[in-house]
């Protein structure tokens, strides 16, 4: 397969084979990138259950059976059914109902959707914050970068539950709080990932050269520094992503996190902790597992990022 | 030596203050602790004195400074709901949490070396690829969520361990403590594996990569020239030199223990001071919440600069640099 492009040896021969098709002798970063990554089918396979996650999520309205937080749709003489019994209307409940007669499958798909929300939010607006500290803190220098490192490690140094146990206990309850807390947990990770990252850009000819045209310092940070440290970021990000999902999960369990009008995967888990001694195992048990594969998704799809896109391991 | 001491007490120092002025006045800022402790149908004289006594009518700084002035003499203020000194609340709590604390420590060595060496040993084997895959299990696993299952298939479905509570406590030097009593022990296993899942995976992993440099070096195949067996080998040669790793980030992770105890607190019912936290902070519990804080901060502040000097002791290459510096 490999003999029609003899120039693209680089990325192994799959990959060569596959750009020669379709080019000929090219090979963009794009594809390079697709064919590492293909290397663990264990990563591919990750990458789309977490796009079936996402898909279901987005969807929930659509696809659930009913709409668990609609009074109308729940009657408690349907409570804690096991799965696969039917209702008193007539449908079945593929994954039980819980205490106030939900049905479980239904509250999975909104609370993964509220899980998923959080986490990528605040993971995203943490991003969007620890980018810009770690850019002024590279590119400043001086006491400047000190002052923020030194919170930065300070903050680095107790344990993110601790932190934002911290938070919430100031914060308080509320789906506006949870995610401010997220964010300060999280900002700190980013911040030090891209002034770490930016630092070397920083000392490299081409940010000179753009520096010598007269280009304005917020350009030269945002369009030719920014971009050169996207890489660690993303797997950064990605790997946060999936700590704040499980983070925001465990402040729901311990009841600290969101109210019970936006019930997420922990708080469904947390409701059915309560039953599950009396053998309702199914109310815990469900939304618990759908919480494990988010994460561990999204963890193997970080795991092979970060080897894909760390040019010391690139062959 | 010294000086590095002395910059790091400094800089713990400042640690400190920083913490207790972000606590103090974060949690002075959410909801007004007056409301807790007054009913709206008080008399409006009785609703001052209690305002006064606790002193929320004093702008904040001057609460700020007389909690301070108080704290250096070991009064954190009574807490408003079990109206008793909330350091006193918190300290007859902490054997509990540090005892669950130390049975994880245990658990992580007695348990992650062997498991860590052996995968290092033999990297390409079946069962050390299925260590390595338990270990990231471990790593993206909710701390909770494996508490549950552990209630769930121990305690509800075999019925072989107790899932709530310490059991029956001895005292030691006044101090209860579950570990010495059958009951207590079988009390202590299911929250202690839970707590110490995490901190397994960290040192198998550390102890793989340790023992996959260490077993490459030159003294190891001088080892082995000389005769000497591979058991001894392993237990003297390469567990001596990956111990350093494994000491410097278990003592660091003892003070995320403590933390992390929190949430396995809560899920095993254990009367520890995470509990009381949680506790706390649904109720409010002003004194309480600021004097945990406060004592955690303290402690993973003292935890970083012993394990920084354990550090210096166990590595000459540390001290010998600073020697020089």
């Amino acid at each position: 397969m490999s003999v029609e492009a003899p120039d693209a040896g680089l990325a192994g021969s799959e990959a060569a084979g596959e750009a020669g098709k379709a080019r000929g002798r090219v090979e963009t970063p794009l594809k390079r990138f697709v064919s590492d990554y293909a290397e663990s089918p264990l990563a591919v396979v990750a990458f789309f259950v977490f796009l079936a996650i996402v898909a279901v999520a987005l969807l929930a309205p659509v696809l659930a059976p009913q709409n668990p937080y609609d009074l109308a749709q729940v009657s408690v003489l349907d409570s804690r059914l096991p799965p696969g019994e039917v209702s008193m209307e007539g449908y079945t409940f593929l994954l039980g109902t819980d205490g106030s007669g939900r049905d479980m499958f239904s509250a999975i798909l909104y609370g993964l959707r509220i899980s998923l929300a959080v986490g990528v939010l605040s993971g995203l607006l943490a991003m969007t914050v620890g980018m810009a500290i770690g850019l002024v803190a590279a590119y400043a220098g001086g006491r400047v970068e000190t002052v923020i490192m030194r919170i930065v490690d300070l903050q680095l140094s107790f344990p993110a539950v601790l932190v934002a146990l911290m938070l919430v206990a100031i914060l308080g309850k509320g789906i506006d709080k949870i995610i401010i807390a997220l964010i300060i947990v999280q900002w700190a990770y980013y911040a030090r990932t891209v002034r770490g990252n930016a630092l070397v850009e920083r000392r490299k000819e081409y940010v000179e050269a753009a520096q010598c045209l007269g280009l304005p310092h917020r350009r030269v940070v945002f369009r030719h520094i920014l971009p050169n440290c996207l890489a660690p970021l993303i797997v950064v990000a990605t790997v946060q992503t999936a700590h704040a999902i499980s983070l925001e999960a465990t402040l729901s369990f311990l009841g600290l996190g969101l109210p019970p009008t936006e019930p997420s995967l922990g708080l469904l888990i947390a409701n059915g902790f309560q039953y599950m001694l009396s053998g309702s195992y199914w109310i815990s048990i469900f939304p618990g597992l759908a919480l494990l594969i988010t994460i561990v998704a999204i963890n193997l799809v970080g795991d092979q990022l970060r080897d894909v896109l760390n040019p010391r391991l690139r062959r | 030596m010294s000086a590095f001491i002395l910059r790091r007490l400094f800089q713990s120092a400042v640690a400190v203050i920083v913490m207790s002025l972000l606590v103090f006045f974060g949690v002075s800022v959410v909801g007004d602790p007056v409301y807790m402790l007054i009913s709206p149908d008080m008399p409006q004289a009785e609703i001052e004195a209690t305002i006064k006594q606790f002193g929320f009518d004093r702008p904040i700084w001057e609460q700020y400074f007389l909690f301070v002035k108080n704290a250096l003499q070991g009064d954190l203020g009574n807490s408003f709901i079990f109206a008793e000194p909330a350091l006193k609340l918190i300290v007859e709590r902490m054997p509990a949490t540090l005892e669950l604390a130390l049975a994880a420590v245990l658990m992580a060595i007695v348990l992650g070396i062997p498991l860590g060496v052996y995968a290092g040993l033999k990297p390409h084997s079946v069962l050390s690829k299925t260590i390595m895959g338990g270990s990231i299990l471990g790593f993206s696993l909710p701390t909770f969520w494996v508490g549950i299952m552990l209630i769930m298939i121990f305690a509800v479905v075999l019925g072989w361990l107790p899932s709530t509570g310490r059991g029956e406590t001895v005292n030691v030097f006044g101090v209860p403590v579950s570990f010495l009593t059958l009951d207590g022990l079988t009390h202590l296993l299911l929250p202690a594996f839970n707590l110490a899942l995490l901190k397994i995976s960290l040192v198998i992993r550390l102890a793989r990569a340790g023992t996959l440099e260490v077993y490459h070096q030159d003294y190891i195949k001088f080892a082995r020239a000389k005769g000497l067996s591979s058991r001894r080998i392993v237990f003297v040669h390469v567990l001596k030199n990956i111990m350093i790793p494994v000491v410097t980030v278990l003592g660091l992770e003892f003070g995320n223990l403590v933390a992390f105890s929190v949430v396995t607190e809560t899920i095993f019912a254990w009367p520890g001071m995470g509990k009381l936290l949680i506790g706390s902070i649904q109720t409010l519990d002003r004194p309480v919440i600021v004097g945990y804080l406060l004592l955690i901060t303290v402690m993973f502040v003292i935890i970083n600069l012993i394990v920084d000097v354990l550090y210096s002791l166990l590595d000459p290459r540390v001290r010998l640099a600073d020697r020089g510096a």
